[in-house]
């Protein structure tokens, strides 16, 4: 049974959607207790930095999903679900994130922002080489550096930043894969039947 | 790099797909929810529904058809047409878009735009302009294009990325329907304007046009009867630009 982590921040439907196209039983997490049979976890982050940190820690799920983390259980965090891995971002200055990447999400400075559309993404991990050089879908303001921690693929827009990170059973992508048509529902699937 | 976005466009009322010439004399199309998964199936980059119908009980229709078609096609929607308020954004969002796109509401209150970007994050938030050129400068219209706000739309454009809009939807009253061309001034001028996101909209004909509109400085193209007539599909220009050297999602 897979987990959607549910802060009541954003849009569950499309991740929801992809998960039931693909006949993927899953079930919401709104609190702890809601861990209770879960075998894997997707947390589809949506908004601010800041602000879904603070949400989840009063709604006293910021731990549960560090413990998750920590305990090497099966973890897939899209776009700000990804940027919360990490220690800190330019998008919340002092506010501390789950800190499993030690590295730091800035704001582009170059080029349109946010970035809105698809783009090519190169994948450096053994697992995951069947999806090298395929478009998926990004929507994002804030980024994560070329030399980030655990960093397993990488696209490019005007500079080459990371889009995916992997710290053993937890795998963060920039790109949402329930937006990004066929090749998406292809990762998701792979995702919840292997890693 | 980011790929340039080929966006498919269905202007929709009552449940069916209309298409107009500067935005009147609609003419019925088809079944959305048919074309929509045939643009998807295309290589569509995102699909952009307008409900064209204002009343409440139309709005119930557009939901349960966005609902629908978000359960079938797995790239970004964008819902507009009337929406008002954070409420009418939530409910949609809550049922299937990805984006939504404000035009008239927007214009009378700035700040639900500013609003609606705190709440839902604005990259959910589209600013649609639709503008006409009159004496020489554009004008921001409403009411579906039919009234004059007096506003200058280049500065209505950079007014709605300061409020925090995530991208412009920017749509020419003067080359609406007519298949000859997007109005390349009108995206030249709003694009070195903005620092986000510019799709550019109304007019294209051939591919040929959205190559310019993309020259122009559009990060995105919007067609229409382009595809409804059946004259084109989304790999025939995808191709064409690839060609021309614009990067492109095939």
């Amino acid at each position: 049974m897979i987990g959607i982590i549910d802060y009541q921040a954003g849009n569950l439907k499309s991740v929801k959607n992809a998960l039931n196209k693909l006949e993927i039983p899953f079930k919401t997490i709104t609190k702890q207790n809601d861990f209770f049979g879960v075998k894997k976890v997707i947390f589809p982050g949506v908004g601010a930095f800041g602000y879904a940190i603070e949400t989840l820690k009063e709604k006293k799920l910021f731990f549960p999903i560090k413990n998750w983390i920590q305990k090497e259980k099966p973890f897939l965090g899209i776009c700000l679900g990804f940027q919360l891995l990490f220690e800190e971002s330019e998008e919340s200055p002092g506010i501390r994130g789950l800190g499993i990447i030690k590295s730091k999400c800035f704001k582009f400075n170059k080029g349109k922002s946010p970035i809105i559309g698809w783009n090519k993404v190169t994948f450096n991990d053994e697992n995951l080489k069947e999806f090298n050089r395929n478009f998926f879908y990004f929507i994002h303001g804030y980024y994560a550096p070329v030399t980030t921690n655990n960093c397993i693929a990488t696209t490019n827009n005007i500079i080459e930043y990371c889009c995916a990170v992997k710290h053993k059973k937890a795998l963060g992508i920039q790109f949402h894969p329930e937006k990004s048509g066929e090749i998406g529902l292809k990762f998701l699937k792979k995702w919840s039947e292997k890693c | 790099m980011l790929t340039t976005r080929i966006i498919a466009c269905l202007d929709t009322n009552k449940g069916k797909t209309v298409k107009g010439i500067g935005f009147k004399n609609l003419k019925e199309m088809g079944n959305p929810l048919k074309m929509a998964s045939e643009y998807y199936k295309q290589g569509a980059d995102e699909i952009v529904i307008l409900d064209i119908g204002a009343t409440v009980e139309k709005r119930k229709t557009a939901v349960k058809m966005v609902s629908t078609l978000s359960e079938n096609i797995f790239i970004p929607i964008c819902v507009g047409g009337g929406i008002k308020n954070t409420k009418d954004i939530r409910i949609l969002l809550e049922n299937g878009a990805d984006k939504v796109s404000i035009c008239t509401a927007a214009l009378f209150n700035p700040d639900l735009i500013t609003e609606a970007a705190k709440n839902f994050g604005s990259q959910c938030i589209v600013v649609s302009i639709d503008a006409k050129k009159i004496n020489g400068q554009w004008f921001a219209m409403y009411n579906g294009g039919q009234k004059n706000s007096e506003k200058n739309a280049i500065e209505w454009a950079k007014q709605v990325e300061n409020a925090g809009a995530g991208e412009i939807l920017l749509n020419s009253l003067d080359t609406d329907g007519k298949n000859t061309g997007y109005d390349i001034e009108l995206i030249n001028r709003v694009s070195e304007t903005v620092n986000i996101p510019v799709i550019a909209s109304s007019g294209a004909g051939k591919p040929e046009h959205l190559l310019e509109a993309i020259k122009a400085g559009a990060d995105a193209v919007l067609i229409a009867s382009m595809l409804h007539s059946g004259k084109y599909t989304i790999n025939q220009i995808k191709n064409y630009l690839k060609k021309k050297g614009v990067t492109v999602r095939c």
